[in-house]
């Protein structure tokens, strides 16, 4: 499977990049040659094997459902390009 | 006074305890190395000299009670991935821009409880994702080996190249870094030190960057075998931050060296011999096959028929999982903000000015293969792929092998802005390629120095453990270690 440019400006566009005309055309080459790569496991007999959903044979770990930490707004906002009063400013969301 | 930045960290530890030099005096040789070598190798993008010696007065204090931890005093770089409070933690993305967590990540916790000492952040490749360390924002990392009669430039290798280098310039006396597909191992390989990616699920991964993660683990570089011991034991941790994290005590991997590898089944993959691999990997290969030989152990013949498979496999699973881990990078809580004329446009712009080429490569792939009606034919196709990957070990295992020997990369160190491997990604991936198989199947594996090549530059051979069998990996590594000896650059920088 090969990507046109158009696919690769609507994956840009899903992952909020923004990218110009020549970069979606240099970086259709680049994918397709990552996607060509990838094609080799076209190959492979995946009959009857299972996804690997983890390499350890563990059980998830749970913890007991309290809180643990917090009253850390300030820590937690302090890196934020724009905030006020503990909250994150952003551009207008809802007009 | 003999160079105290030559020491190994056992021949420190003895030293600091014998109180033949302080912590400060060690401290402060590393510092003046990272200031007289920094502009022309690059491995530090941010140096904290003032915590430095603070850490290392506190720790003569205690050293002098004659007490103090198994790193009491020892002066460590720290990849810029792991998160330390209130020092530069971005990954070497620009989109991290200015980023001081106000909290630290459990494997530095766990250094520092142990008495060492913080030299400062080391560069990378941008949230890992690079076998060349030359898509760090802070530039590239220079490795302080040269061919003999060049003053070409060469990579350290990456992702984890600032580290590399650091250890092998004498900047710092062992670092912290992190494997993914292959980023301590490689640059371990390029700069004649030794390099271990513990077990998936040995150190936690709270408080550093995730990239791909279930893959991600962190593990030290050092100069010898039993300097990459010690620092693995302190890395390692059970910890209920991390759910991956395993619930497995962590061994004395320092009693492990020394002993005799007499009876060990040591297995050889045919299929990690490549068509045209150059011949003196091959030898080197036959080298470490003849140690292991000598030592006692008894060499098999094994197969391992996926293994051309784990690189492409990982293209797909690893940036899936990047774009994921990097949907985060928005500029609203953290870091760069590009503004625009709406909420959208911001990230958008945000994301396109901080991400480099590599960061952005793999965010769209990931992208890709994750959307809808692709998801079947790429990321579950890997990862059905990974389990075949893992079943190949799992049945060396079941064969009675304790260990598998491999050489670490297919070349040695290469130029710094190489033409031809950055016309083609893919070229630059194929680095990874004997290093791979370990994070798809979440195994140890270790990255020995093992010889030069014909311009004198460093190799390095590869040992593959069993789950949570790093012990066996330092036992063997020392073999190869006795057999080798040591591996040096000829300053030419400072």
């Amino acid at each position: 499977m090969s990507v046109d440019t158009q696919t690769v400006k609507r994956v840009a566009r899903l992952a909020r990049i923004k990218v110009s005309d020549d970069d979606a055309t240099r970086m259709t080459g680049e994918l397709n040659a990552i996607l060509g790569f990838v094609e080799q496991l076209d190959e492979v007999d995946i009959e009857g094997a299972e996804p690997m959903t983890s390499v350890v044979e563990q059980t998830m770990k749970k913890r007991v459902d309290g809180v643990t930490d917090g009253n850390k707004a300030d820590d937690i906002t302090r890196n934020a390009p724009a905030s006020e009063d503990q909250f994150f400013m952003v551009p207008k969301v809802v007009e | 006074m003999t160079d105290l930045t030559k020491l190994t960290i056992a021949e420190a530890r003895k030293g600091l305890k014998n109180r033949d030099y302080t912590s400060l005096e060690l401290t402060d040789a590393f510092l003046s190395n990272i200031e007289a070598a920094n502009a022309q190798l690059n491995a530090y993008v941010a140096v904290t000299a003032d915590k430095a010696r603070n850490m290392a007065k506190a720790s003569d204090e205690t050293l002098a009670k004659g007490v103090g931890g198994a790193l009491e005093g020892i002066p460590l770089g720290i990849k810029d991935l792991f998160a330390t409070n209130g020092v530069h933690t971005q990954a070497c993305s620009h989109i991290l821009d200015g980023f001081k967590p106000a909290y630290e990540s459990t494997v530095t916790t766990n250094l520092w409880a142990d008495g060492a000492v913080m030299l400062g952040k080391l560069n990378m490749d941008e949230f890992a994702m690079g076998s060349s360390n030359e898509t760090s924002y802070y530039g590239d990392v220079i490795n302080p080996w040269r061919k003999q009669g060049s003053n070409q430039d060469l990579v350290p290798g990456g992702s984890s190249g600032g580290s590399a280098t650091a250890v092998a310039a004498r900047l710092c006396m062992g670092a912290t870094a992190t494997d993914t597909g292959g980023s301590i191992r490689q640059p371990a390989a390029f700069t004649g030190t030794v390099g271990i990616k513990p077990t998936y699920g040995r150190c936690s991964r709270w408080g550093i960057v995730a990239f791909a993660s279930s893959l991600d683990q962190a593990g030290p570089i050092a100069h010898t075998v039993r300097d990459s011991a010690i620092l693995m034991k302190s890395m390692a941790s059970v910890d209920p931050k991390d759910t991956t994290s395993v619930d497995i005590e962590v061994p004395d991997y320092e009693a492990a060296i020394g002993k005799s590898v007499k009876g060990l089944k040591i297995g050889i993959p045919a299929e990690y011999r490549l068509d045209g691999m150059p011949g003196e990997i091959e030898e080197l290969w036959q080298k470490g096959i003849d140690w292991l030989k000598d030592a006692g152990a008894e060499i098999v013949d094994i197969s391992m028929p996926h293994t051309k498979y784990a690189l492409p496999a990982y293209y797909i699973v690893a940036p899936a999982e990047a774009s994921s881990n990097l949907a985060r990078y928005d500029g609203v809580r953290y870091g760069l903000r590009v503004p625009g004329k709406d909420i959208v446009e911001m990230y958008e712009n945000t994301r396109a000015e901080g991400f480099g080429d590599e960061a952005k490569r793999r965010i769209l792939i990931g992208t890709y293969v994750l959307s809808a009606g692709y998801y079947d034919a790429y990321y579950l196709k890997a990862q059905k792929v990974r389990t075949l990957i893992k079943r190949d070990f799992d049945l060396a295992w079941a064969n009675g092998v304790d260990a598998i020997l491999t050489p670490a990369t297919p070349s040695a160190a290469f130029g710094v802005a190489d033409q031809d491997l950055h016309a083609d990604p893919v070229k630059m991936y194929l680095n990874d390629i004997f290093t791979v198989t370990v994070n798809m199947a979440g195994l140890p594996g270790i990255s020995v120095p093992a010889g030069l090549d014909k311009d004198g530059l460093p190799l390095g051979l590869q040992l593959i453990g069993k789950p949570f069998d790093e012990s066996t990996l330092f036992q063997v590594g020392q073999v190869i270690e006795d057999a080798a000896g040591s591996f040096e650059p000829d300053k030419w920088w400072g």
